[in-house]
């Protein structure tokens, strides 16, 4: 009965094919084998990574909740929890932007409401092909208003993200979702399954023949017929998700819950298995009486539906009512589906008859695990040769920055987070555009900061140093804000894992952010493998996208990038080596990405981001600024945008790296070297400043100071960048908008 | 004294117009359920933002019909004052409290940041405390804010003085570059004849607080608290 063809259509291999049956005692029925697949995906049981992701730091006095549950959690001070994690959403947004990007929102805020947080903040991480490319103005759009759709309806504030234009991305856009919710630490509530005969209720939107195979589809590559996955797009409703997150919350106060799940990838499947799972029991249900919105649905498709704003519940026996009358208050029915049971099985029937039988065991802990074959690609030797004597640049410095700004990596990102409402629930402290995303704590004084980042070039041309450099940047951000970083939580993106060069960068990047979130002391609270991102055997920069969440114990100390007054002295902490492998500079002036990322040293980078919570913390900076995409002077420039004409006046050394003088500048002015924070400080705190730095063993030079309206930088004397500050902030405020309009015209 | 905030399923600003009115202010404030069909004594009611029953059909309009609308509207034609901000404004259109409607924005995109509006009558419950032809600079933040109302409609409007708040620029001047949606003769907030209902799109509860940015929006809540302060 399942023959060749069943098992391919279903992603199943020959060799897993065996397993199932000897788990089984028995060939498994159609419904069966429906489940074993969307349980023994790629999406669902980390087949491929888990053997990497087992090796990441995870613990720490900071950590509430680690990996495996719907979300990680940390403690925040005063009893409470700030709940997070990143999601993926890439395969679907490619297919169908709009309901992609839109349901990866609803799903990522599910998982945080889940655990009884009340979500308080999204960010999102975007990749598309390049700008003027065909196809990324649709796929844009589509993913910006999917995301505005969903986010603004439901009432929750876009604070930060970031988004980048990459060829490599062309065929597969990324859009790696992030959400954050506060709870009281002492009401995190677990998607677990326990007590025999305890009630299994199911709430929500009806089941429908929607995402049927989701979980599947994002565990393979793309080709030319991925079109025709469309019926596999989920549509979301956040008009439902915003009564379920109220109705679910107001649940939890009841005591009546003994466990709660949302139904996400491999819907009803996955939730009924991995409650079980983790409580240690078994749960039947019958699938006639899931609410469906279709007629004729078999239990295949009920068991394998992926539509959206669907919980599962268990609930205290004796019980009932109180979570009934909840639901019914929001014009929701929570319906009894099925019991919690003490044999260890997922039971399955439909209007009483046995349509499936499985031991939990088999969906979950013994779910393949593979240690897929790992060689070092050989396009590596080739891309990280970095000649820079063979460069010549003519432009001037100036004409160069303008340019910078302009692309779209480094321009604003206006065009999108001015469609995202982010300031609802008032609580949103930095606006985005000017660093970390910051929110306060209502009913306390503190304040949490979140950065999203990866550079995508830099995993390409190193993925171990890559993924470093991502997690430094990212609390990097957070501690220029003014927190402390405390916390990580991970989107790991990559191509088809059954390649053994893309095993190979999945483990070194694995590998490099263990490293990083170990020396920086921001252990892994959860996060999201996102694999086969390929379309026609091509296969994306490795793209770890890295979230890190910090603390602010005052509001009030919090920083942002803009110079806040005219006369106040700028200082470089860190160093500049001129390093230029896979800048931005070398990409826009020279086309090219090659070389090898910034040299990081964990240590050091350690030592900045305590030192920039110190001057936060004892007021002693008025702004500051990392040091990313397009080095020293974009940064220089970023920080007087948004301040009504602060200019500066600036003056670094030159850098020797290549025999001509012009590259030495565009070394200094654009080379991205980490770990590099510029700071602005009032004359007459200068001094304490710098002796905070060498206390902490930080490099500190004071550059220059703020004032004028022009920004003016001079490389080893000879003035390389003259620009009024109006100018560069015109080159950099609309370059996506207006990219737009040039070519429809 | 005492607010009214109506929560429908789907108010999002539900919360912050309460914390804004407690916290910042220092006043009383309830919610109160879209099914209830009692103010609970409140002096002031506020409709606050978001996408009440999933602004599905069209904005606000689903919401006319939630119980709580009923006495709402027997409030308001006792004269007790009303506002309605953002989803609230279009919800009180869509009610009929308030005359016109609401198209999608002109760049058919939604649309969160600060803007300026204009304080262009002191005369309702929410602006007394604030001057003529002062600039507040509050957030908005929606798709469909592109006020609209038939020439006559728009005739009257101006001739009883019933438009409050016009977008304009830093300095009060109005234009086309300073209307973020397209709005009839730039209207930003208008009240009815009576004068003590209100509906404008910016946000005043988002700046309250100088954490947040600003704090002009709180001329218009306290022009409230003023008006029922004992003298």
């Amino acid at each position: 009965m399942i023959d060749q063809q069943t098992l391919e259509r279903h992603g199943i291999k020959p060799d897993e094919y065996d397993r199932i049956v000897s788990f089984m005692g028995r060939e498994p029925n159609l419904t069966e084998l429906g489940i074993f697949s969307v349980m023994w995906s790629e999406h669902c049981s980390y087949k491929s990574s888990r053997v990497h992701l087992r090796t990441l730091p995870t613990d720490g006095p900071q950590v509430l909740q680690g990996p495996g549950e719907n979300a990680g959690a940390i403690d925040i001070g005063e009893g409470l929890a700030a709940v997070f994690k990143i999601e993926s959403h890439n395969h679907p947004s490619f297919i169908e932007p709009y309901q992609g990007a839109a349901t990866g929102v609803g799903g990522i805020i599910r998982d945080i409401f889940t655990m009884g947080a009340r979500p308080i903040a999204l960010m999102d991480s975007l990749r598309f092909g390049a700008l003027d490319a065909p196809g990324t103005k649709r796929l844009l759009e589509g993913v910006v208003a999917g995301i505005a759709g969903y986010g603004n309806s439901i009432g929750i504030p876009t604070v930060g993200g970031e988004v980048y234009f990459e060829p490599s991305y062309s065929g597969n856009c990324l859009v790696n979702v992030f959400c954050l919710g506060i709870a009281k630490a002492t009401d995190i509530i677990k998607g677990v399954a326990s007590g025999v005969g305890n009630p299994v209720y199911y709430v929500g939107a009806k089941t429908g023949r929607d995402g049927i195979h989701g979980a599947t589809m994002a565990s393979a590559e793309f080709d030319d017929k991925s079109a025709e996955k469309r019926p596999a797009v989920q549509v979301g409703d956040p008009f439902m998700e915003k009564l379920l997150l109220e109705a679910c919350l107001e649940v939890m106060k009841t005591d009546a819950l003994v466990g709660i799940q949302d139904m996400g990838a491999a819907g009803l499947t996955c939730s009924t298995t991995e409650m079980g799972s983790r409580g240690g029991a078994g749960v039947e249900i019958d699938t006639a009486l899931v609410p469906q919105r279709e007629t004729g649905m078999t239990p295949y498709e009920i068991m394998l539906s992926e539509s959206q704003e669907r919980m599962l519940l268990v609930v205290k026996r004796g019980r009932e009512k109180d979570v009934e009358s909840v639901f019914d208050k929001w014009d929701l029915h929570a319906v009894h589906i099925g019991d919690v049971t003490d044999d260890g099985m997922l039971r399955v029937r439909h209007h009483g008859e046995l349509v499936a039988e499985i031991p939990n065991r088999a969906l979950t802990d013994e779910a393949p695990v593979y240690r897929r074959p790992m060689a070092r690609p050989e396009y590596l030797d080739e891309v990280q040769q970095l000649d820079l004597d063979s460069l010549s640049d003519r432009d001037s410095g100036g004409q160069t920055l303008l340019r910078l700004l302009s692309t779209g990596n480094i321009a604003s990102k206006q065009w999108l987070y001015r469609q995202y409402d982010h300031m609802v629930q008032t609580n949103t402290v930095n606006l985005p555009g000017v660093g970390a995303g910051v929110v306060r704590i209502k009913g306390t004084d503190r304040a949490l900061a979140m950065s999203l980042d990866c550079n995508g070039r830099y995993g390409y041309l190193d993925p171990r140093r890559g993924a470093m450099l991502a997690v430094a940047e990212a609390s990097r951000n957070v501690a220029c804000a003014g927190a402390k970083p405390l916390a990580t939580t991970n989107c790991l993106n990559f191509g088809n894992p059954e390649k053994p060069g893309i095993m190979w960068q999945f483990g070194e990047a694995v590998a490099g952010l263990g490293d990083a979130c170990r020396a920086l002391d921001v252990p892994i609270t959860g996060g999201n493998v996102s694999l086969y991102n390929e379309t026609d055997g091509k296969a994306i920069y490795p793209t770890p996208t890295i979230g890190v969440v910090g603390l602010l114990e005052h509001v009030d100390r919090v920083l942002t990038r803009r110079f806040a007054h005219s006369g106040d002295v700028i200082i470089l902490l860190g160093e500049s080596k001129g390093e230029l492998g896979g800048s931005e500079y070398l990409k826009t002036v020279h086309d090219m990405v090659r070389g090898v990322p910034p040299s990081l040293d964990l240590a050091a980078e350690r030592a900045l981001q305590a030192l920039m919570v110190t001057l936060a913390t004892r007021r002693l900076v008025h702004s500051a600024h990392d040091c990313s995409d397009g080095g020293l002077a974009v940064a220089l420039a970023e920080c007087t945008f948004g301040t009504a004409g602060i200019g500066a006046e600036v003056s670094i050394g030159s850098v020797p790296v290549a025999r001509s003088p012009r590259i030495n500048a565009a070394a200094a002015l654009f080379g991205e070297s980490a770990s590099r924070v510029l700071i602005s400080t009032s004359t007459d705190t200068v001094t304490e400043v710098l002796q905070q730095a060498a206390k902490a063993g930080v490099p500190a030079q004071v550059i220059g100071e703020t004032g004028g309206n022009r920004l003016r930088i001079s490389v080893g004397g000879d003035i390389e960048i003259d620009v009024a500050a109006e100018e560069a902030e015109r080159a950099w405020s609309d370059a996506i908008g207006r990219s737009f309009v040039r070519r429809v015209a | 004294m005492k607010f009214a905030v109506i929560v429908f399923p789907g108010s999002n600003c539900d919360q912050d117009a309460h914390h804004a009115a407690t916290a910042v202010l220092g006043q009383q404030a309830e919610l109160i359920w879209h099914k209830d069909s009692d103010l609970k004594g409140a002096d002031a009611v506020i409709l606050p933002g978001g996408f009440a029953h999933g602004d599905y059909l069209r904005t606000g309009a689903m919401a006319r019909f939630s119980p709580v609308m009923r006495e709402v509207k027997a409030f308001a034609d006792r004269g007790g004052p009303v506002i309605g901000i953002c989803n609230g404004f279009q919800v009180l259109l869509e009610s009929g409290l308030l005359p016109g409607a609401m198209l999608r924005n002109k760049e058919l995109k939604y649309r969160c940041e600060f803007v300026n509006v204009r304080v262009e009558q002191t005369d309702t419950p929410f602006t007394g405390g604030a001057s003529a032809g002062q600039v507040l600079r509050i957030p908005i933040g929606h798709g469909e804010g592109n006020y609209y109302a038939p020439p006559e409609a728009l005739e009257r409007l101006e001739a009883n003085r019933q438009v409050i708040f016009r977008y304009c620029a830093p300095d009060g001047t109005i234009s086309d570059a300073s209307n973020p949606n397209g709005s009839l003769h730039a209207i930003a907030g208008i009240c009815n004849e009576r004068r003590n209902v209100v509906g404008m799109m910016p946000h005043p509860e988002r700046a309250c607080e100088p954490a947040l940015g600003g704090t002009d929006g709180l001329v218009i809540l306290e022009s409230i608290v003023k008006a029922f302060a004992p003298a």
